[in-house]
């Protein structure tokens, strides 16, 4: 592809204290994509993301996004560049009210008018947050807090949206109703997703592109429905 | 009723048994190493009809006997409630602020030092609620910064002779300085670890006031501070201006009012401000709050510097009050009091907190005859409270409801 990569990490290594949770992981996300990683628990899935927003450092290797390196830039300086990650298990303010949950994405920026508005796009792209926008964030179920999460993330603007597991401990109809927004939001606001999932199957529909991730180590790369039809990748984590 | 008292009967009784083991070595081992049972037994069987007495009311209530009177009072606060709310809030600020203000001429001095006892309190309260409340920091040595503040003061008067009023930001200042030298080194910890380190330095504080003779004079403290003075103009011949020094108690009543409802403002824009809210997602989840752009570094550091800041404000009032500091004012024991006092209120709740001050300080000296077992009843109180009121008497903000549960 002549199109330069969003985001780019080259061999990167890092870890909590001696144990090594990545060794040397690199991938290539390009404009407009949605790309998964796919890997079992403790592959170092949702470690990748804490270390391209810079929460778990990196020990070697270079994290680029937009060509530079963001390796040792502190991670809440990302959102006002364009990169913002939805956390593994939602992380939601949950004595703060949906509102103002959604005030806070917007953390770094400053025109009132627009963040007003996006508050009221948000609420028209997942109408029970407009319902419940006066309620506590951890009174919502778990579904509307997955949304909210989105939502949040959304208020930043994000160029690159990194969701880690969004379909956990969600019912299955209530995952459907998540991925067909991850969607939306890629194709009518070209927002690029990189997107960490257990849940291999509903990943890879989703996905474009597709990364396996084992021990720390990315041991597969191909397009999304070349991995769905990967006879090991169907036994490995499609149960077949 | 009755079976309800008889599902819990067993537990009732085993803590009465409780209670009496508790009592006994409180009043029934004497100094001189007689022991004695009467008394424990006197004071137990008040507390078992006591007790006893509330524990009917509650079953009677709770099983619906009590109706002919509940029934009423419910519709009486009903409509007692409905002919308030009209009011706008600030009718009840401004009936309270004439209150606050008409105070030192209703009562005598006594009422008029404790009052000031509990304005001051308000400000050290509201300042830990920045930490601890919106911050979600504990902090168990914030009355150092307290110390620093009335240090500052009793120093600069006593041995530079600098005035009450240049003292006074300088003071907060110091006390902010001081709060960014103990949180610099404790940002990357959380909860637990926090706390433990927080209690230490506000020990060394306080050891350091005691031992550096040269500048603190040790435990002996410093003597001869001078009261708050303020330049009046007198109109005698031509304009002059004369010094008036506020040594009546009213006087400086309203200087700590005015610093109470200066406090009051100052935290409730801080906390409705961007910052009150970056400080509230910090509390909530700070790796959350990093990764939704909030500089929890810095903001965390701004939180104990505001915190301290009006700690170190009321310390120069208190030594101003005081006339005399010594390092006895500013004890463990003082920290956990305004701890104590966020807690029971409500944290992140200014009424709440101001409620607080209030039982706390207020009422021990209505209930003067009790002195000996303050810290029992204390505790007790505390454990009831966190039973039935675990967000504090008033709490900060109403669980929201779910949209379909709306009236």
């Amino acid at each position: 592809m002549s199109v330069e990569p969003i985001l780019e990490l080259k061999n990167v290594h890092s870890g909590y204290g001696t144990i090594k949770a990545l060794r040397g992981v690199s991938l290539r996300v390009y404009p407009g994509e949605v790309v998964a990683i796919i890997g079992a628990n403790g592959a170092g899935k949702s470690t990748t993301l804490m270390t391209i927003c810079g929460i778990v450092f990196a020990t070697a290797g270079d994290v680029l996004y937009n060509g530079r390196v963001i390796t040792k830039v502190s991670p809440e300086k990302l959102p006002a560049q364009g990169l913002c990650q939805v956390p593994e298990g939602r992380r939601i303010f949950p004595r703060l009210t949906v509102e103002e949950n959604l005030i806070l994405g917007a953390f770094y920026r400053r025109d009132q008018a627009g963040i007003d508005a996006d508050i009221q796009h948000m609420y028209s792209l997942f109408p029970i947050l407009g319902e419940r926008c006066k309620q506590h964030g951890g009174t919502l179920s778990g579904g509307e807090q997955q949304m909210l999460a989105i939502a949040r993330a959304l208020m930043t603007k994000p160029k690159v949206l990194l969701l880690d597991e969004p379909s956990l401990g969600l019912a299955p109809i209530i995952i459907q109703q998540i991925f067909h927004i991850i969607k939306d939001i890629n194709e009518k606001e070209g927002t690029t997703i990189l997107l960490v999932e257990q849940n291999a199957n509903l990943a890879l529909q989703a996905a474009t592109r597709g990364y396996v991730l084992e021990t720390g180590m990315i041991t597969l790369e191909d397009k999304a429905d070349a991995l769905l039809h990967n006879p090991e990748i169907r036994k490995a984590y499609l149960g077949e | 009723m009755i079976q309800e008292f008889r599902r819990i009967w067993k537990q009732y009784a085993i803590g009465m048994l409780w209670l009496l083991g508790l009592l006994w070595p409180l009043l029934g081992i004497h100094p001189d190493g007689s022991l004695s049972f009467e008394e424990t037994f006197t004071v137990w069987l008040y507390l078992l009809a006591g007790i006893s007495g509330c524990l009917l009311i509650y079953l009677a209530n709770h099983g619906g006997q009590l109706n002919f009177i509940t029934i009423p009072v419910k519709t009486l606060r009903t409509r007692v409630m409905a002919l308030a709310t009209p009011l706008p809030t600030w009718m009840w600020l401004v009936v309270v602020f004439v209150l606050a203000l008409i105070f030192p001429q209703i009562t005598g001095r006594y009422a008029t030092d404790v009052a000031i006892n509990v304005l001051l309190y308000i400000c050290l309260g509201l300042g830990l609620n920045v930490v601890v409340g919106l911050a979600g920091m504990l902090d168990l040595g914030y009355i150092a910064f307290y110390g620093v503040g009335a240090y500052t003061y009793a120093v600069l008067n006593v041995t530079y002779g600098v005035g009450f009023w240049i003292c006074l930001p300088l003071a907060a200042c110091f006390a902010s300085f001081a709060g960014c030298i103990v949180g610099y080194p404790t940002l990357r910890m959380r909860g637990d670890y926090l706390a433990i380190v927080t209690l230490g330095f506000g020990e060394i504080v306080r050891i350091i006031l005691n031992n550096w003779m040269e500048l603190t004079n040790g435990p002996n403290g410093i003597l001869g501070v001078k009261p708050i003075s303020i330049l009046i103009p007198v109109f005698e011949n031509g304009c002059s201006f004369e010094i008036f020094w506020v040594k009546k108690l009213q006087f400086f009543y309203y200087f700590a009012l005015v610093l109470a409802i200066l406090t009051i403002i100052g935290v409730h824009r801080l906390n409705f401000s961007r910052i009150g809210r970056a400080w509230e997602s910090i509390r909530e989840d700070e790796t959350a709050a990093e990764l939704m752009g909030v500089n929890t570094f810095v903001y965390k550091l701004l939180a104990y510097a505001m915190g301290a800041f009006f700690a170190g404000l009321s310390g120069a009032f208190f030594a101003a009050r005081m006339r005399f500091v010594s390092p006895e004012s500013f004890t463990f024991l003082e920290s956990a009091m305004v701890l104590c006092m966020v807690v029971l209120g409500g944290m992140g709740s200014i009424p709440g907190i101001i409620l607080g001050v209030v039982a706390l300080i207020a009422l021990p000296e209505v209930f003067r005859e009790f002195e000996s077992y303050r810290m029992l009843i204390f505790g007790a109180t505390m454990i009831i409270m966190m039973l039935f009121r675990p967000a504090g008497l008033i709490p900060a903000k109403r669980v929201g409801k779910r949209s379909e549960e709306k009236e």
